[in-house]
């Protein structure tokens, strides 16, 4: 099991550094980098002299050839330095201290969410399958995944405003310093996310129980005389689970492009704002960084995936 | 042993699957009967119905496509037909236990087997889970399967073929049904397990009495096993009668035809068995006549029109054949 984790996260080095390399050498095709952005006012007019700018990009690193400025970045990444924000000066990895553990609630709640209702409608249209109720669910699992999580957001911010008079939070709360307050700010958000991503795992758990139903190990069941929810819960559900836990996985992209637009919506200060203030700031370095932590962590939560097969199914092991 | 009290009596049964809106029987006017501790066998070629009619007994049609038109199953005088679900939960498992051709596929591969058997037992049986276990354990032992302790707690990819059909046998018959019915329990498995999962099958009906339906392909197997034999073809009973009468005195064309097919120890292994010629009718598209005319050898004139009737009569005592061919073969 070790072995096979460690081979796993050796096999995704590769993967990093082709994430790394395309991030950074799109981020300088991008049109205006970080020295534009600072020497310029909001017209557009240069508010620096030629030699200023000129320093600016030296005290930055900027002047140095690319291939040292990418080799120097992982250099550093590879110490577990993450280099220091353009503008605040304060070291990404401090950013990321601060932000992360909003976007970590908002991400987990979300997921816990389109479990918890993305399951029991799956499990109720399967075996209602062909009825009203089957209709009805899947009618509203397609529209959900029809809506970009932004308009969801900003529907689900609205409903929140006019009807439980919620208000967008001043300043972040975290969870373990006071989790009501917490849960507060982030449950609009991860109610937002959770809901589209509950269509998609609604949809796998449907056609993943309609399958197996048809096993024939639920026909023994079915001849034990047991009753269709002991079937359902005991003999399909674990049997079906496999593609849900996968896809919920897959789904980590969508996660995190729903928690920057719903950050952003809500103005949570967390990783997503980050990344949205990064990209306008033209801040390489905290862009740079995230999305390599997220690459990483695409390829942890995948890994993990993979690993609860064996949890799930004692067919699989990993030795 | 053997007495005439009907433990199971079933009278015209049909069964039809809907197939792109029309109603095809596939299981077409059937009765036979069962006594106790009897073994019937039920014969008959690839999808002429013998699944549909066990799965008609339990209750276990798949509604829709499939649907009982007509007839009565009566379980000690009572008609299962007329049973609610919630009834027809405490007949499965309890009264009619029923193991299946694909013992691969059979049990749930993320259940031990331990909780596998024990599931039933606490079931029917309001046994606790301790109770279960011990009771688990012991059956194992009964249909013969080594280290039950081990066994109970394990998943099933770890046994053979052979061995998951006895832990078929032991959760079918772990408690007591009056009735097993066993669907082609031995075609996925080699020849020296067929005859060791066959042998215990005949083992267990005798020690704890339970009537068997014994449903095969295979006229040889049924020699040997059955005490009587039903024979079907697309749909329909054709004869019926004892083990005996069905091997010395067929009446029926088909019946005599699947007997020239059996591999028979007394002759040359290399000579190529006669198989039945033609093609089964096409249930959706049939109507009238016999429904062997396509096939049959001889067909008289009558036959060809398509005037011949269906529907058994007793030729000899308890030797039941379809009306057009008491005298033809
Ligand atoms: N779910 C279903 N939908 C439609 N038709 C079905 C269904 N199940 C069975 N049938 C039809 O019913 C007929 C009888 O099938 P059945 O499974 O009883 O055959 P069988 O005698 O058990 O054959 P085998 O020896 O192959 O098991 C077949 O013609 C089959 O096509
Ligand atoms: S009734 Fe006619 S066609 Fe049918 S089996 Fe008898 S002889 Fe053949
Ligand atoms: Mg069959």
């Amino acid at each position: 099991m070790y072995k096979y984790i460690f081979r796993r996260i050796s096999l995704s080095i590769p993967t990093l550094i082709g994430v790394s390399i395309l991030i950074f050498f799109f981020m300088r095709i991008l049109p205006g980098d970080v020295v534009d952005a600072m020497v310029t006012d909001e017209t557009g007019a240069l508010v620096f002299t030629d030699a200023q700018v000129e320093s600016i990009e030296e005290s930055l690193g900027l002047n140095r050839p690319l291939h040292i400025q990418y080799l120097g970045w992982m250099k550093d990444v590879v110490a577990g330095d993450l280099g220091y924000s353009f503008w605040t000066k304060i070291s990404v990895g401090e950013h990321v201290r601060r932000r992360a553990p909003m976007t970590l609630e908002i991400a987990v709640l979300s997921l816990i969410i389109s479990w918890i209702i993305g399951l029991p409608v799956g499990i109720l249209a399967a075996i209602n399958r062909n009825s009203l109720r089957d209709y009805i669910s899947r009618g509203i699992v397609i529209l959900f995944l029809a809506i970009p999580s932004f308009y969801a957001a900003l529907g689900f911010l609205i409903f929140f405003v006019l009807v439980f008079t919620w208000r967008p939070p001043v300043e972040v709360i975290f969870f373990w310093q006071n989790p009501i307050q917490s849960l507060y700010v982030a449950l609009p958000a991860a109610v937002a996310i959770g809901t589209g991503m509950a269509a998609v795992v609604a949809r796998m758990a449907r056609s993943s129980i309609l399958e197996v139903i048809r096993e024939d190990y639920v026909r023994t069941a079915k001849s034990k005389g047991l009753t269709k929810r002991t079937i359902i819960n005991r003999h399909v559900l674990k049997n079906a689970l496999i593609p849900v836990v996968t896809i919920s996985g897959l789904q980590f992209g969508n996660l995190l492009s729903g928690v920057i637009a719903v950050e952003a919506a809500l103005s949570i200060p967390g990783l997503g704002v980050l990344l949205a203030q990064g990209l306008a700031d033209r801040d390489w370095m905290i862009i740079q960084n995230l999305v390599l932590i997220f690459a990483f962590l695409f390829i942890l939560i995948n890994l993990l995936v993979d690993i609860s097969y064996s949890l799930i199914d004692p067919r699989i092991r990993y030795d | 042993m053997k007495n005439n009290y009907k433990l199971l009596d079933v009278k015209n049964l049909r069964t039809a699957f809907n197939v792109e809106g029309k109603d095809v029987t596939v299981v077409n006017d059937i009765s036979f009967n069962l006594s106790p501790g009897e073994i019937v066998g039920l014969v008959g070629e690839s999808g002429c119905g013998k699944s549909v009619t066990a799965l008609s007994l339990m209750g276990l049609v798949p509604d829709p496509p499939g649907k009982i038109l007509g007839g009565e199953i009566f379980l000690e005088g009572k008609d299962l037909l007329k049973f609610s679900e919630s009834d027809m939960e405490k007949v499965r498992g309890k009264e009619i236990g029923m193991i299946f051709q694909e013992p691969m596929t059979s049990l749930n591969p993320v259940l031990t087997i331990g909780k596998q058997i024990t599931e039933i037992l606490e079931l029917h049986q309001d046994m606790s889970k301790e109770e279960a276990i011990n009771e688990a354990i012991d059956l194992l032992k009964l249909v013969g399967l080594t280290d039950p302790e081990l066994r109970i707690n394990d998943y099933p990819h770890k046994l053979s073929g052979g061995q998951r059909q006895r832990i078929m046998i032991a959760i079918a018959l772990s408690c007591k049904p009056k009735i097993l019915i066993a669907d082609e329990p031995t075609t996925a498995l080699d020849v020296t397990i067929q005859a060791q999962i066959l042998e215990l099958i005949q083992k267990l009906s005798n020690e704890l009495g339970t009537s068997v339906i014994l449903i095969t392909h295979n006229l040889g197997i049924l020699a040997r096993y059955a005490h009587k034999i039903n024979v079907m073809y697309a749909g329909h009973l054709i004869e019926s009668g004892t083990t005996d009468e069905i091997f010395y005195n067929p009446k029926h064309p088909y019946t005599a035809g699947l007997l020239n097919s059996v591999p028979r120890l007394d002759l040359d292994p290399n000579i190529e068995l006669p198989t039945i010629k033609g093609e089964v009718p096409n249930l959706a598209e049939f109507n009238e006549g016999c429904i062997f005319k396509t096939r049959c050898p001889n067909p008289t004139n009558n036959c060809k029109d398509g005037k011949s009737e269906m529907g058994l009569i007793e030729v000899e005592p308890g030797h039941l054949v379809d009306k057009c061919c008491v005298n033809c073969k």
